[in-house]
């Protein structure tokens, strides 16, 4: 008794759900965007590996570049590392700072780093994570760009590029203070 | 000098004393255990940060741990988490808006499920009986007899 | 050499396969028997060419093959043995060749059991088979072949990922493959049915056994899956919610739900729509489980890799689905029901009732697993289901189905009377409640467990009921309780098999009620020679150690346990450091017990050993579960073997 087109509709209603599936090739499901884009900065204050204090708040007025790494990040921290201390010699006399906050880390695997790619910013150790759950970082490495009122404008997720360092600072360098 | 110094030194374990008096709540592990166990470890896929065996992991239920003894309440604990990575963070997502869909739609299935087996069930109560022999005439009728005689031999 | 002849294999096998469906086909149409042959021998051929593939590959990783990429990848000269023979089937390419084998083998034994028994629907079921297996010889082809040579040749390998370093490797894939693959035939059947016209309960009567062996390997898998993530993965549980879980689950609920409800179309002749969609539901859950695993578009632990490979998985399960349910539409009127029913209360509506919280669970479950993609699709926000949402929802679903698992199987078929009603259920009933109140007197206050407890007691009892009255019987032809029993099992052996395989999942329930009720953990920071106590016992860190592997570096802690006297016990876990891997892998140390397990995970510790962190659980009544999957087995061996009843 059931009409020509009834019959039909349950192969016809399997397209919906195969075309949501579709859908998916297009999402990454690793990727997951940042509410901390546009909001202000979390403040934090940490101890250098050269034992210095490291302040967010000391560097407001200058274009901030936040790096969180750790020595056990294959490849991709060993790839970005000569990257980042370019990026920082190009840009530390144009307003531009450079901070490394190294995760889970034993200080000595850290210090090698620092010493094989001789990275000349302030790094220093994160212990129990606070800054990095105060930016949302879920993997190594994560890169925030900071404006100079201090809110958070870019993340790179993955491994930073000379070209995406570039682009970044300048757009926030272009802004007017 | 000397009475300056005890009496300073004095002064200062005095203003140490009520501090260490008034030392952070105790922390309810129970507790810790119960909001980690609403958040989503974000280093391994599908396991809570109250599961997870993960250092990420570890250090998180370190900051809810801090966060209850500065006096927040597990609400204002899982907002902070929130805000720091998004709804996705949450295990489940809150029964709100568009995500209330996901919490209603398996009970909606299984009432419509409910109904549809009702009158499936009722249709079968109402299927025809069995249908009554169909009348024979009387010619089938003593031919079937004969040779029901015959067999009985 | 080994890569080129791999692939010169799989594309033969490709070729045959696709010939074989053809003449198959046009063979069950034409009924020109050659060609039928041909498509035969086609199917020899491309067991012969997968088993090659096998061979070649097992080769490749015993010989430390490096110019064959898959091998290059998933070995290296420190990996063991027999890991290296199990990853074979470790990663992406090698799991597919396991499958096609699988299948191949199934198409054999198709072929060898129905060519003469069947020769209406044995054309078709071969080239159906075919066909699937077609489509899994063209991934090893075109997305994911495993044969490609890699240039240089490495001098070393990349490793196992050492989290499959374990024996569930060897059995956890098999098993659920072989679950899997198993549906294949059911499903081939039924289209064939439906292609021929015979929608009778022939296609259910021939694949009855296949279903159960299926079903059972696809539980064992579950199972093993289950007991490999408490064990290797250090977070003491054993069943996640994870997408890649779900998605072996959800067949697995439509596989139950089908193996109950053929058992109506037998009697009744009814449902024989509902039968056709289910079977080729579940073999779509289970096109779409491999298809979730291997597409990359919902994060898992499991899920491999992407590429192309999803396309083409998506695109065949688009094909299958579509295409089967456009066959079972267009057949429709071959498939009205002579059912007939006298009242609500009757074994069909318990078994209707059954099929529709299975279903139902299994939407709660798809639902859940793509809703994170929906959310994004609609609206731009990346949400997370996890544990709590499939729990709350599942839990009374699955209350629901223990329930029915005491009604089905003993109240009448058509009508239960109340002196039927009466007769069977109001001991067991009273022996639910009184267990209930009983637990509730010990100190369970959790209302589920009291729930679940109380339960299990009640199906226990209608299953001793039955049994208990059947022996009776037959004692009084003279038999005693043993010669009586045997006869039962024999005899009736559906039956009781079916009885076996619901007491096997009683346990499995008591196993997981516990287990979620009532553990307990800790963790803390200790320093040589400090204690941590839990649940009666006492567990002291005593040291660590370093030590080279073959293939990673490990530091091991040493732990003495104590419980209430009774002797010390050494623990051992460990973190392993590979280094192919970024984070460190835990090997946790357990005691099983039969009530409780003590389970321990080394976090982090210092350098110089004077500290480590670390994780104690007490697990109660996880060992339910295995035992439960042993009692599982004998009853689903018991449910195949060959009746022994006379014709009725």
């Amino acid at each position: 008794m059931k009409t020509r087109w009834v019959r039909f509709s349950i192969p016809l209603a399997v397209v919906p759900v195969l075309l949501l599936l579709a859908y998916g090739f297009w999402t990454n499901p690793r990727e997951i965007p940042s509410p901390l884009i546009g909001k202000p900065a979390a403040k934090f204050t940490l101890t250098s590996f050269a034992g210095d204090p490291v302040s967010l708040e000391r560097y407001r007025g200058r274009v901030v570049m936040l790096n969180f790494w750790a020595s056990w990040c294959r490849p991709a921290c060993y790839e970005e590392a000569p990257v980042i201390e370019r990026t920082w010699q190009a840009y530390r006399d144009k307003g531009v700072v450079v901070l490394g906050v190294d995760v889970q880390d034993q200080d000595e695997a850290a210090r090698k780093i620092i010493e094989q790619f001789q990275h000349s910013f302030p790094n220093s150790p994160d212990p129990g994570g606070h800054v990095a759950v105060d930016y949302g970082v879920y993997g190594v490495p994560e890169t925030f760009f900071i404006d100079r009122q201090g809110r958070v404008r870019f993340k790179q997720v993955g491994e930073l590029t000379d070209a995406i360092a570039r682009e970044r600072l300048e757009t926030l360098l272009a802004e007017k203070p | 000098m000397t009475p300056l110094l005890v009496a300073a030194a004095a002064l200062v374990l005095l203003a140490g004393g009520p501090a260490r008096a008034a030392s952070p709540p105790a922390v309810n592990e129970e507790t810790v255990h119960e909001i980690a166990s609403q958040l989503r470890c974000v280093v391994c896929q599908s396991l809570s940060v109250a599961d997870s065996p993960s250092e990420t992991a570890s250090q998180m239920r370190g900051i809810i741990r801090e966060r209850l003894a500065a006096g927040e309440t597990p609400a204002q604990v899982r907002d902070y988490f929130v805000d720091k990575y998004g709804p996705w963070i949450l295990l489940s997502p809150p029964r709100r808006g568009f995500d209330l869909l996901v919490w209603v739609a398996p009970f909606l299935v299984l009432g419509i499920g409910l109904v549809m087996v009702a009158l499936v069930v009722r249709r079968w109560r109402r299927a025809p009986s069995r249908v009554s022999p169909p009348a024979l005439d009387s010619a089938v009728r003593e031919r079937i007899r004969r040779e029901m005689e015959e067999l009985d031999r | 050499m080994i890569p080129e002849l791999g692939y010169g294999a799989t594309v033969a096998a490709l070729g045959l396969a696709l010939w074989g469906m053809f003449a198959a086909a046009t063979g069950g149409r034409t009924g020109r028997l050659d060609l039928l042959r041909s498509g035969e021998r086609a199917a020899i051929g491309v067991w012969i060419l997968i088993t090659a593939c096998i061979a070649l590959m097992l080769y490749a990783f015993l010989t430390f093959d490096f110019s064959v990429r898959y091998v290059a990848f998933n070995t290296n000269r420190g990996t063991p043995f027999y890991y290296r023979v199990t990853a074979l089937w470790g990663a992406l390419e090698g799991s597919i060749i396991l499958w096609s084998w699988m299948l191949s083998i199934y198409t054999l034994i198709v072929v060898v059991q129905y060519r003469r028994r069947q020769p209406e629907l044995y054309p078709w079921v071969l080239s159906v088979m075919l066909g699937i297996l077609a489509f899994f010889l063209l991934i090893m082809t075109v997305p994911a072949p495993p044969f490609e040579r890699l240039q240089p040749i490495p001098p070393d390998g990349r490793g196992l990922n050492p989290l499959l370093e374990d024996s569930g490797m060897i059995t956890h894939p098999v098993a659920l493959y072989l679950g899997f693959t198993g549906f294949t035939v059911p499903y081939a059947f039924a289209m064939a049915a439906l292609i021929v016209g015979r929608t009778g309960e022939e296609w259910i009567t021939i694949t009855r056994r296949w279903t159960i062996i299926a079903w059972y390997f696809l539980s064992l898998g579950l199972l093993i899956g289950g007991w490999w993530s408490y064990h290797v993965l250090g977070w003491g549980g054993y069943w996640a919610w994870d997408p890649v879980e779900n998605s072996a689950f959800m067949p697995w609920l439509t596989a139950t739900a089908f193996l109950h409800s053929v058992m109506i179309q037998e009697r009744r002749r009814m449902l024989k729509l509902w039968n056709l969609s289910l079977i080729i539901l579940t073999f779509g859950l289970t096109l779409f489980g491999t298809f979730l695993t291997r597409s990359g578009i919902i994060g898992s632990v499991h899920a491999f890799t992407q590429g192309s490979i999803g396309v083409f998985f998506l695109a065949f399960l688009a094909l299958v689905l579509v295409g089967s349910f456009s066959l079972l539409a267009s057949r429709m009127e071959r498939l009205r029901g002579q059912g007939e029913l006298d009242s609500v209360v009757s074994r069909e509506s318990a078994f209707l009732l059954n099929n529709l919280l299975l279903v139902a669970a299994t939407f709660t479950v798809f639902f859940g697993t793509v809703f994170p993609l929906l959310s994004e699709a609609v609206r731009g926000t990346k949400v997370s289901v996890g544990a709590p949402f499939f729990n709350l929802v599942n839990i009374p679903i699955f209350l629901g189905l223990l329930f029915l698992m005491g009604v089905g199987p003993l109240i009448a078929w058509r009508r239960a009377s109340a002196d039927n009603l009466r007769r069977n259920f109001l001991k067991p009933v009273l022996a639910g409640v009184v267990a209930a109140a009983a637990f509730r007197v010990l100190g369970v206050g959790n209302a589920i467990v009291l729930t679940a407890f109380g339960l299990v007691i009640f199906v226990a009892g209608t299953i001793l009921l039955d049994y208990v009255r059947a022996v009776r019987a037959r004692r009084r032809s003279g038999d005693d309780w043993g010669a009586a029993t045997w006869g039962l099992l024999r005899r009736q052996n559906r039956r009781y098999g079916g009885f076996v395989v619901h007491l096997g999942i009683l346990v499995i329930a008591l196993g997981v009620a516990g287990s979620q009720a009532w553990s307990i953990e800790t963790e803390t920071t200790l320093t040589k020679g400090q204690s941590v106590e839990l649940g009666g016992y006492r567990v002291r860190f005593d040291g660590l150690e370093a030590s080279e592997e073959s293939n990673h570096f490990k530091v091991t802690g040493a732990f003495t346990m104590t419980n209430d006297g009774r002797a010390p016990a050494m623990l051992h876990p460990a973190r392993k450091f590979y280094p192919q891997e970024q984070t460190p892998i835990a090997a946790v140390d357990y005691r099983l017990g039969l009530m409780k397990d003590v389970y321990l995970v080394l976090g982090d510790f210092a350098r110089d050993g004077s500290q480590a962190t670390v994780k104690l659980k007490i697990n109660w009544m996880v060992s339910w579960l295995w035992i439960g999957g042993l009692v599982l087995t004998l009853g689903g061996a018991l449910a195949i073997l060959p009746d022994r009843r006379r014709p009725a």
